[in-house]
């Protein structure tokens, strides 16, 4: 089938619209709603197109069919395109140089190639304040052309919806539940919503006058990890293909902004495939629990924390690798470079947005003080080459600094989707089989499928493994291990398209080839190094001489693993349901989320309240409906006071109400 | 004029609650019924309180970003406790025309209130003005709760109001 686009024919193979056709033929129809794996949505009208016989239609919801006659640029279409651009300018948000999405925004660049010279309406924007609430991401709604991409990225590909269009017509938004802010809904800060912004509305928060002014100060030592997946992805907004890796360049233009030291985030992937694949063959060959899921990601884990409390204890213990360096750096490098504990500053680079809420975290901080400092985005770190005048491809490499800059392959892989797992393989195909295994690669858990399964023979036993990225996927797996019907041993998750080489504080990608291209970059360079299994690390087995001990032991525990919390999705919602006039009270909370109203909290609910009444104490007593204790397996679950019960019955309760009330 | 509305009690939460339950049963707590179930709870509390929806939106396994953008998205549902008494103002067309806004100014004047603050700090009196309520031979309308009340002047609508100020002081 052939459709003729501006008089060219031009075959159709399987494209979903005929968008994606007229993209393919070298024109670029601008386009603010459309995310090739998003669905359509058809609402920002700028890719309107005309059809011999039908008018103008929206080229992304429109089917191609044999012999159908496009034209892509009419002076209708020209007009009709400034004019849509124009009206959203009128509502917008128009101190471009400021704002943090200036030179990539698509609206932007968008006004100037249309070459809109001057709005001519009126401007109607009701300012509205910024959400800087969370750690991770920065809300601006005085530039959001309510293009959904954020509303349907965090719904179809996360699962999460954690934002969404509030009011309509003139007063229309995007933004959380009730006016509150990132911080207090269950927004998992993996920034995909950043992503697919196409201009400054949701943006990564930034932390560059912080990581300056530590640099700038004498009495600071700062060093810097490095994170595998942006070394594949820096280049790009530099002007290099992706997937170019520039980790010697980047060493070197790290120590011209002030790093004292420049230290790799692999050699902890390294160190967390040593910790994690100890911990799994512990979990294979002993009492499980099994699945084994990883806990690399940081989104994830909230996302578990969030709406899996009851399979925290499947979540690897291990660190994370930024946060496995960052204790490492914390105990080892005062010592070693003979500076004060105190004057050490680390600074990791990541692709995420998502770290820096992790490094936040208070299980990762002694004595107040966090273990990871400041963590920059990868875009952070292309801003403050910028703003020196770093000319970043034409340093000279330079080498990583030892000990902590020593890496392997299997350390390299961590940044792509299924490299946590093939990298956990390297190592349990030697410790299963008890021998040196020359095969290195597992192309079995490659790919994009943002599901992926295979069973994988190593040392006699067969494994059973799956791959998720997007969080969406993760919930699929979830959902079978909470049904008791999960075969699998290994668990990957990462929340990002295609692993952390598609994390939100990378650069803009343009579709994503780019991120497959990273990915790419990063088995490249796995190939080319000379060691390819962590365990071959010889760095790393001399950390675990000096510093760590034996791997899985005490030490190593202390500073490399952590556990989990449950957490509440949604701050502040009891519903109060009975408030005694009485002066002491006791509080009663009763959870009446998904899990507990199966286990039959409404009904407990219901006769407690009775109860409550015939002994008397109406006045004495607070009753709330909560949701939740995050505690849903041991639902179901009431609060009497401080504490909580689990599996309770009436007379449970009624036991604890009595106690503290007599 | 004197509060009236006391705070809930205990049993009438406890009773609203229930019917929550029920409501979300009877609709088997399909989030395909999620209007449905939002106009029935509006009923009981008369508004849609931030911690109801989130139980709703919880009970339905939906995100309460959805359920808080349904419930904003339309007219009907009110985010906000209305006052016992609901004036409605319409300011359609016809209405317009026919000097509907001085009758909006009387009131308001009447109740100290504002564009902005449409109820009273007593919770008796909700002020609203509506489109069209398809009674244009009557115009200009005044809906006070369920009853219309068609060709209204200033005076007359303000007289409405001090026989509702009148009948709630003397109970």
């Amino acid at each position: 089938m052939t459709v003729v686009i501006d008089g060219r024919e031009v075959p159709v193979n399987g494209e979903r619209n005929l968008l994606e056709v007229i993209r393919k033929a070298n024109i670029d129809l601008p386009t603010f709603c459309y995310h090739s794996e998003l669905s359509v949505y058809g609402a920002c009208r700028l890719c309107l197109v005309e059809v011999e016989g039908r008018g103008l239609v929206a080229s992304c919801s429109t089917q191609p069919e044999a012999g159908m006659r496009v034209r892509t640029s009419t002076e209708e279409i020209r007009q009709i395109r400034r004019l849509t651009v124009e009206l959203l300018l009128a509502n917008h948000d128009e101190s471009c140089p400021t704002c943090p999405k200036s030179g990539t925004c698509k609206l932007q660049d968008l006004a100037r190639r249309l070459g809109l010279e001057e709005i001519r309406f009126k401007p109607t924007l009701r300012r509205a304040a910024q959400d800087r609430s969370s750690p991770s991401l920065v809300r601006d709604p005085n530039r959001c052309v309510l293009c959904g991409d954020c509303v349907r990225v965090c719904d179809e590909v996360q699962g999460i919806g954690a934002i969404d269009f509030i009011h309509r017509g003139s007063h229309a938004a995007v933004g959380p539940a009730f006016g509150k802010d990132l911080n207090g809904v269950e927004c998992v800060l993996c920034g995909q919503c950043a992503r697919v912004c196409p201009t400054g509305a949701i943006t990564p928060a930034q932390e560059i006058p912080a990581v300056w002014r530590d640099l700038e100060d004498p009495s600071k030592t700062v060093v810097a990890q490095i994170a595998p997946a942006v070394r594949v992805a820096l280049g790009e907004a530099f002007g290099l293909e992706p997937g170019t890796g520039l980790s010697g360049q980047i060493a070197a233009a790290l120590r011209v902004l002030g790093f004292s030291k420049v230290y790799d985030t692999s050699f902890a992937a390294d160190l967390t495939v040593l910790e994690e694949g100890a911990e799994f063959v512990r979990r294979a060959t002993a009492d499980g629990p099994l699945p084994q899921f990883t806990s690399c990601c940081p989104a994830w884990v909230k996302f578990a924390e969030q709406y899996y409390p009851d399979l925290l204890p499947n979540l690897s213990s291990c660190r994370s690798p930024q946060q496995m360096f960052g204790s490492l750096a914390k105990a080892m490098l005062p010592d070693l470079l003979g500076v004060r504990p105190e004057d050490l500053v680390v600074v990791s680079i990541m692709p995420c947005t998502a770290k820096k809420f992790e490094a936040r975290r208070e299980e990762f901080a002694t004595g107040g003080v966090p273990h990871v400092d400041h963590v920059l985005t990868t875009q952070e770190l292309a801003r403050m080459m910028e703003q020196m005048g770093i000319r970043l491809t034409e340093m000279a490499p330079e080498s990583f600094d030892m000990p902590l800059g020593f890496k392997t392959g299997a350390g390299v892989i961590f940044g792509a989707s299924g490299g946590v797992t093939e990298a956990v393989l390297r190592y349990a195909a030697e410790k299963l089989g008890g021998a040196a295994v020359e095969e290195v690669a597992f192309p079995e858990v490659r790919g994009d499928a943002g599901l992926r399964e295979a069973t994988v023979n190593v040392g006699g036993r067969r494994l059973k493994l799956a791959v998720a990225h997007g969080l969406k996927q993760a919930r699929q797996i979830a959902e079978l291990v909470r049904a008791g019907r999960c075969e699998y041993d290994l668990v990957e998750v990462m929340a990002c398209p295609g692993g952390c080489v598609g994390g939100a504080g990378q650069p803009i990608p343009g579709d994503f080839d780019a991120v497959r291209q990273r990915a790419h970059g990063l088995y490249e360079t796995d190939r080319g190094l000379q060691f390819r299994k962590s365990q071959d690390n010889p760095q790393l087995a001399a950390c675990y001489e000096t510093t760590l001990g034996e791997v899985g032991g005490e030490k190593a525990h202390c500073l490399l693993h952590t556990h989990y919390q449950s957490r509440k999705r949604i701050a502040d919602e009891d519903i109060t349901l009975m408030a005694g006039p009485g002066a002491e009270k006791v509080k009663v909370r009763v959870c009446v989320g998904t899990g507990c109203y199966l286990r039959g909290s409404q009904d407990l609910l219901h006769g407690l309240i009775r109860r409550i009444g015939e002994l008397g104490l109406s006045d004495r007593v607070d009753v709330q409906a909560t949701f939740c204790f995050e505690q849903c397996d041991r639902g179901p679950s009431v609060a009497v006071g401080d504490q909580v019960l689990e599996r309770c019955s009436l007379d449970t309760v009624q036991e604890a109400l009595v106690s503290l009330v007599t | 004029m004197s509060a009236v509305t006391a705070p809930s009690s205990a049993p009438t939460m406890v009773r609203k609650f229930e019917k929550v339950c029920a409501i979300l049963d009877q609709h088997g707590r399909d989030p395909a019924k999620l209007i449905p179930i939002l106009q029935e709870v509006q009923e009981e509390y008369r508004y849609l309180p931030e911690q109801v929806l989130t139980f709703v939106a919880t009970s339905l396994g939906l995100p309460p970003a959805r359920v808080y953008g349904v419930a904003t998205f339309y007219a009907h549902f009110a985010l906000k406790p209305k006052g016992k008494h609901v004036i409605r103002l319409c300011d359609g067309t016809a209405c317009h025309v026919k000097q509907s806004i001085p009758i909006l100014e009387a009131i308001r004047a009447r109740l100290g209130l504002t564009e902005t603050m449409d109820t009273t700090p007593d919770m008796l009196f909700t002020v609203e003005t509506v489109s069209c309520l398809g009674a244009c031979g009557l115009a200009p309308v005044v809906v006070v709760d369920e009853d219309v009340h068609g060709q209204m002047t200033p005076e007359s609508a303000v007289a409405l109001v001090d026989a509702i100020v009148e009948a709630e002081g003397s109970r």
